[in-house]
Formats: C-alpha cells, sequence, structure tokens
C-alpha cells in the first residue's frame, strides 16, 4: 500500500536521508578546516569566498539528488527545499555545538572563526536563521536546475562552472595577461584591482552569461552547423580541417610565450602525465589489463638517462651520454621492462593481476632505494647532475624549451595511440577486454596481444620519465611512489577509460589542477577521492567517455536510430 | 577419413583428471551430439579440440593434420570455429563490431561481407539490430549473435556449446532450426547439448558422456531407443 502511494506523493523518507547525508558531507567540509583555510580566497571579491563556494555547491548538489528521487516537478523542487533546509540545519546544530562547547581538543578546527563564517558574522540565533534560509535557497535553486531541460541545465553548469573556474584562477589569468597592453583595463574590471582577490561582480556576471547562452546557442545548433558542414564539398572540407590543425599547431607554438614561466611548467608537469596516461590508458583502457604498477616503467626511463647522461662522478657508470642517445634506450628499457612484468602475468587476471603489477611497481621503487644498487643508481641519494640537453643551439632546460619536447612526446603518444585505437591490434584489445577466452577463439594471439599492450604503454612511460629526469636534473626513488601510479589510473578513470580526450581531461583536472591550487595542497587527497566518489555515483563512464563504453553504461540511450549513421 | 577425428584424449585441470581417453569422430557435413550430465566433461572436450586446454595424450586431427601443434588462436586458421558456453559475446561492443570479430581471422573484404550477408539472412533479427550493444539484446539473440559471430570465420566444423541454455522453448526451436540450416549449407557440426531429446532429434550420430569418458556412440535413432539413455538424458520411464 505505501509503495503505491509514495508514487503520487512525496517520498520523506529519501528526502531526509539526502538532506542529512548532504549536510553530514557540510559538516565534514567544515570539520576539516576546509570552510576556514578556503575562505581566505574570494571567488567573487567581496561577495562569495571559495569556502562558500564549495558548501554552496554541497547544497546544490543535495537538491539535485533529492529533486531526482522525487516523482514529479512541484515535488521535486519542495523534496529540494526540504533536503536543502535540512542541510542549513544540520550545519546549524554543528554551528550551535561549536559555539556553546569547546570541543577543539577533538575537533580542531571546531574553532570561533569557524562559527564566525558559517553565521556570516551575524552571531547566534540570527546566524543560524540565515544559514538554514540559504540552504533552503540554494538546495531549492538545485531543485529547479534539475527540473530543467537538458541543454538550458547543462548551459547554466557550465557557466556557473568556468565563472567559479576564473575566479580561482585570477591570479594566474591576471599575471599572465599583463604582459599584454591592452588587456589591462578589462581585466581590471573583470577581477577588480590591486589586492582584490576573485572576480568582480560584475565580471562574474558576465563570465556565467557569456559561457551560458554561448553553451545554449552552440547545443542547439551543433547539429545544424554540423551538418552544413558535412554538406561541404570533400576538398574544402579537408581544407578546413587542416586549417584547424594549423590555428591548434600555431596556438601550441605561441602558448609558452602566453603563459610565462610559471603557468608552463604547470603545462610541463600536465603533459607528464598526459603521456603517461596515454600509455596506461592502452593497458587499462584498450586491453582492460588493470596495471598498479606502472610507475615502475616512469622510474626505468627516468634512471636510464640518469645513468647514462649523470656527469656526478659518484657512480660507476659516468658516460656522460648525450641525452638524444640516452632517450631511445630509455624507452627501449622501459619496453623490456613492461614485457618482462608482461610475460608472468599472462594468465592473471583482475584483482590477481592488480596485486602483482602493484608488487612489481614497489620492487622497482625498493630496487632504487638498495644499498645494493647503490654504486650504480645513487641509492637513496639518487641521481644528481643530470645535464640538460641541447637542440641545435638551444639548452633544453626552462620550462618554456622543455615544454617543446614534451608536447613533442606527447603528440607522438597521441598519434601513435589514436592510431591503434582504430588498428586490428586495437580491436584485439577491445575483444581481449571483453572475453580472453572467446577472444582466442576467433583467433587473437593472447600472448602477443598482451604483451604487446605492455610494452607500448610501458613505453609511453619510459619517454615521461626520461624526459622527467632532464626536467628535474636530479631523480630519487621517492619520486616514484605508488601514489604515482594511483594518479594516473585515477586520471584515467575520470576522464574517462579507454578514451583518448579522456586522458587529456583527467590530466589537466587531477594533475593541472592541484599543480595550480598548490596552497591547498593538504587537501588534495580529500577532493580526490570525493571527486573519485562522486564521479562513480554521477557519472562512471567519465568526463569524455569512450563511445562502447558510454553505451555500456546508459544502455537504454544506446538505441539503434541513436547511431544509425554508424550502419 | 574422418573430417575431424579425436583419438584417446585425456585433459587434466591440474591434478584432476577431465577427460580419461575420449575418442570420437565426425564425418564431413554431419551433425553430431554429444549429450551427457553436468560435470559429464562435454565442454571440456570442445575446449580441447579448440585448443583452448591442451590434452597430455591424444591426438585430434583434422582432415589427418595433427592439431595439437597449434596454439588456441592458430586453431580457427584451420577451419574451427566455437560457439562458446554462455554465449560469450563481447557485451560493450555492437552486434556488427561482433561480427566482425568472428572473421578476424580472415582478410579478404569481400568474402567477409558476403559472409555477414548470410548470417543476416539466417538471422534477420540480428540485421534489425546490427547498430545495438550486444550485451542489451535478449538471451536468444544473443545465442544468434555468438552462432553468426563463430560463422564469420567460415568453418568447416562448428562446434556448438550449449546453445539452448537459458532459452525459451520457442526460441530453442528457433536455433535449431538454425543449426540445422547451417549445416545443410555444408557446415558439420560438433554439437554439445544437456538438452539430450532435441539434440537427438537433429544429428546423425550421438555420443554419451559421463564422467569423463565416452558411455556410448551410436545412431541418433539407435540412442533416441536405449532405454538407460531414455532413463537416463530423455526424462522417460
Amino acid at each position: 500500500m505505501s509503495s503505491i502511494q509514495q508514487q503520487n506523493t512525496f517520498d520523506w523518507k529519501k528526502t531526509l536521508q539526502i538532506g542529512l547525508i548532504g549536510g553530514a558531507v557540510g559538516v565534514l567540509i567544515a570539520m576539516v578546516g576546509m570552510v576556514e583555510e578556503f575562505n581566505k580566497r574570494d571567488i567573487i571579491a567581496g561577495t562569495l569566498t571559495m569556502g562558500w563556494t564549495i558548501l554552496s555547491l554541497t547544497m546544490l548538489v543535495t537538491g539535485l539528488f533529492a529533486a531526482r528521487a522525487a516523482a514529479s516537478n512541484a515535488s521535486s523542487v519542495v523534496g529540494s527545499i526540504v533536503a536543502g533546509t535540512i542541510f542549513g540545519a544540520v550545519m546549524s546544530i554543528l554551528v550551535w555545538i561549536v559555539d556553546k562547547y569547546n570541543i577543539r581538543d577533538i575537533l580542531v578546527n571546531a574553532s570561533p572563526t569557524l562559527v564566525k563564517h558559517l553565521t556570516f558574522e551575524k552571531g547566534i540565533p540570527n546566524g543560524l536563521f540565515m544559514l538554514i534560509g540559504l540552504g533552503a535557497a540554494v538546495g531549492g535553486l538545485g531543485g529547479v536546475i534539475q527540473i530543467l531541460p537538458e541543454n538550458i541545465r547543462r548551459a547554466i553548469s557550465l557557466g556557473l562552472g568556468i565563472a567559479a573556474l576564473l575566479g580561482l584562477l585570477q591570479e594566474i589569468i591576471q599575471v599572465s595577461l599583463a604582459n599584454f597592453e591592452g588587456a589591462s583595463k578589462a581585466v581590471e574590471w573583470m577581477f577588480g584591482k590591486g589586492t582584490e582577490k576573485g572576480l568582480s561582480l560584475a565580471g562574474a556576471i558576465l563570465v556565467f552569461v557569456v559561457v551560458a547562452a554561448g553553451n545554449y546557442l552552440w547545443t542547439g545548433n551543433a547539429s545544424k552547423i554540423s551538418a552544413g558542414f558535412e554538406k561541404l564539398p570533400q576538398s574544402s572540407r579537408k581544407s578546413f580541417r587542416w586549417l584547424g590543425y594549423g590555428l591548434l599547431f600555431l596556438a601550441l607554438i605561441y602558448l609558452p610565450v602566453v603563459l610565462g614561466l610559471y603557468l608552463t611548467e604547470v603545462v610541463n608537469v600536465t603533459g607528464l602525465f598526459i603521456l603517461m596516461g596515454l600509455g596506461l590508458n592502452i593497458v587499462v583502457g584498450f586491453a582492460g589489463l588493470l596495471d598498479l604498477g606502472y610507475v615502475a616503467f616512469y622510474a626505468v626511463g627516468a634512471y636510464t638517462v640518469g645513468v647514462l647522461t649523470n656527469l656526478s662522478g659518484e657512480l660507476t657508470l659516468n658516460l656522460g651520454w648525450n641525452f638524444w642517445l640516452a632517450l631511445p634506450i630509455g624507452v627501449a628499457l622501459a619496453v623490456l621492462a613492461g614485457v618482462a612484468l608482461g610475460v608472468p602475468v599472462l594468465n592473471m587476471r583482475g584483482d590477481y593481476l592488480a596485486i602483482v603489477t602493484l608488487g612489481f611497481g614497489e620492487i622497482i621503487r625498493i630496487l632504487a632505494l638498495s644499498d645494493f644498487l647503490k654504486p650504480h643508481i645513487g641509492g637513496s641519494q639518487g641521481i644528481v647532475n643530470i645535464p640538460p640537453p641541447g637542440f641545435l643551439d638551444v639548452i633544453i632546460k626552462t620550462p618554456q624549451t622543455l615544454y617543446y619536447l614534451i608536447v613533442a612526446g606527447c603528440l607522438l603518444a597521441l598519434f601513435i595511440s589514436s592510431r591503434l585505437r582504430d588498428s586490428r591490434l586495437g580491436r584485439s584489445w577491445k575483444a581481449l577486454r571483453e572475453d580472453e577466452d572467446v577472444a582466442q577463439a576467433m583467433g587473437i594471439n593472447l600472448v602477443a596481444t598482451k604483451l604487446l599492450a605492455f610494452a607500448t604503454g610501458a613505453a609511453f612511460s619510459g619517454l615521461s620519465g626520461s624526459i622527467l629526469a632532464i626536467k628535474l636534473g636530479t631523480i630519487y626513488p621517492h619520486s616514484f611512489a605508488l601514489l604515482i601510479s594511483i594518479n594516473v589510473l585515477a586520471l584515467i578513470i575520470v576522464g574517462g577509460m579507454g578514451s583518448i580526450p579522456g586522458v587529456f581531461v583527467g590530466a589537466l583536472l587531477l594533475a593541472g589542477m592541484p599543480e595550480l591550487l598548490r596552497e591547498f595542497a593538504e587537501y588534495r587527497l580529500l577532493i580526490y577521492g570525493a571527486l573519485l566518489v562522486v564521479m562513480m555515483q554521477v557519472r562512471p563512464e567519465g568526463f569524455w567517455p569512450e563511445a562502447t563504453h558510454k553505451r555500456e553504461l546508459h544502455a537504454e540511450n544506446a538505441e539503434p536510430q541513436a547511431e544509425g549513421g554508424a550502419a | 577419413m574422418s573430417l575431424l577425428s579425436i583419438e584417446n584424449i585425456h585433459t587434466y585441470y591440474g591434478n584432476i583428471h577431465a577427460l580419461k581417453g575420449i575418442s570420437l569422430h565426425i564425418e564431413k557435413g554431419e551433425i553430431v551430439t554429444l549429450i551427457g550430465g553436468n560435470g559429464a566433461g562435454k565442454t571440456t572436450t570442445l575446449r580441447t579440440i579448440s585448443g583452448l586446454l591442451t590434452p597430455r595424450e591424444g591426438t585430434i586431427r583434422l582432415n589427418g593434420e595433427d592439431l595439437s601443434k597449434y596454439k588456441a588462436h592458430e586453431v580457427v586458421y584451420k577451419g574451427i570455429s566455437m560457439v562458446p558456453e554462455g554465449r560469450g559475446v563481447f557485451a560493450r561492443l555492437t552486434v556488427t563490431e561482433n561480427l566482425e570479430m568472428g572473421a578476424y581471422s580472415r582478410k579478404d573484404t569481400a568474402e567477409i561481407n558476403r559472409n555477414m550477408e548470410r548470417v543476416f539472412s539466417l538471422f534477420p533479427r540480428l540485421k534489425e539490430r546490427r547498430t545495438q550493444v550486444s550485451g542489451t539484446l535478449s538471451g536468444g539473440e544473443q545465442q544468434m549473435l555468438a552462432t553468426g559471430r563463430a560463422l564469420m570465420a567460415n568453418p568447416s566444423v562448428l562446434l556448438m556449446d550449449e546453445p539452448s541454455m537459458g532459452l525459451a522453448p520457442v526460441l530453442v526451436e528457433l536455433i535449431f532450426d538454425i543449426i540445422q540450416q547451417i549445416n545443410k549449407e555444408g557446415t558439420t557440426i560438433l554439437l554439445v547439448e544437456q538438452n539430450a531429446l532435441m539434440a537427438l532429434g537433429i544429428a546423425s550420430r550421438g555420443y554419451v558422456m559421463q564422467t569423463g569418458q565416452i558411455v556410448l556412440s551410436d545412431t541418433a535413432e539407435k540412442l533416441k531407443a536405449d532405454p538407460t539413455v531414455q532413463k537416463a538424458y530423455l526424462g522417460m520411464e
């Protein structure tokens, strides 16, 4: 009886549950000190701090979930308001407790400052009512967004997201735009003057409106535009495409000049992760072999270049080779290591494979750290004095020069992996990922196919490691911790398993962003974990999924007519 | 000379002696069925023939050529193709992509396309759903797809492992009709089945397996009339 009623009426239990979970997340954010720490930074100068942005975002998502659980539009909005109110109430209880009792012995961040922040400096109880009201309002907003049509919803969330991102990165953008005469007026208007941080209110609204409207118009007309493009004759389509590539190429060449030293360094770090991501994407994404020791090949590449080129005089080998000679050897040794790992794990699948590869990664790191190999590769002191290589007359040492090397590496890896994806080998990997036995029965050579996956993946990682060696000039065993493997795997998952553009998105989010937001490095892993959990719940296929994976997880949308063009 | 002949094969899973000297032969153009209860070794026999398992003793010959020197992925090039137990479709790939994987061992595009048309004419349902992800097909459609995929290799011998498993009776009949049709078009079939009555209905000969051994072999007619077979596998008293 109750289940029938619940379909038409309001699901109190579910709403309450979502509100409480949201509130708990809010309490967690406050208690780990994120509100206080992040409030030092403004997203919109004088109006919205970063701490409040995160709290409101949590409220918004709570509202979204509550609305999603409801049956009709009206009950969606009511549900989201109720859930938001519960969120606010839970936070208020927290604030009240923190204010009344001193619990700082247990929870360091339960400070008077936090109370001040969370009550808008209006004191208790007025501030608490405001907090609850804010919860209801923002939660309700989430509900309204949820019931909007898909294209408007996407435009709004993109607009909010980009505005928040610009506010977050204000300092960096301002510094890099300062190089340009004439831009300063616009920058001043967008970001405010002098010591103010974050976007100006007008700037934020402008960004939101432009992005949201742009996205709305684009999604509305994208099919028309692409249809118009398809109608063009073959030759002019081709020239358009080449024009696009040309512009992209010019932008890539010109980028470090625009970005300046610091941002180029960030791009370089991201680039090294993209290289590794593209490699691991072949192993995990294409072939479905869960490799948790991927950092090993990175280490092999870096150490090979280090040993062959260094001039420290402390190691048994003091070859002082040219980097360009050492680089192919570094990649080749990484490939050998890939095959060496591949052979013993040929018959392993899933979790067993993960454990063995995990061990392999650790073995390489511990070998690098060991006294046994210390005379040759430096033990815990690592290898110092790796000279920067030259290319023609340029010495590749500054971030700007390294940038070109890394971009060249990424482009090569991008070319190879996109060609492989559509090749016969790529198809064998896919089949292997789905069912090993059947793949064999179709005529796919299991041994060769698996080893090729490991070897190709290792090659990209070895290349990345080789570049790392000259980028840092010194290498230590602790640069090759398990966390790197996890990072690379996480960026593939966030971007979308098996998706090549996904690697770029994932690397920007999980390698680039943390590099930009160093001041919040303390919370890096927490945000990481939260992001992964939310991803798996909301968008398990990743931000930029591969077509097949999307089909699997959203099978109900993958009706034949949707892909009729492929037939 | 038989098209496929198996002599005295012994296959092990680790220490477990799964096949204890199986011998059977299949003539060109036949449907031969292998029936028996759970754990009798039927699937193990098929997996041994297709090279996924290696026998410790015995020989498998196709047209007189010893297959034991070939690995699993090479056997398909020799002309043996398998419809695995539980269908084993590549769930994330579309119907067409699955069929293309079936033709992995072949290079001649025109031939492959002709073969795909043949599969589509055998299974019109697959043609309707060719752009659909195969994981979202019904059980019967997946069985059709697995069969079609195996045919894409253009085999001389088709090994079928329990095509009736988990299917509604009406679909089982449909699948068995198609098996007969495939056979009429020239493909020799080794059919492993628990549904002994259906299998003996379309086969010319049959082998009865029990705990890793062949206990009976005869024409399908005689097996159907055999009292022990009737009692043990046909559910008749």
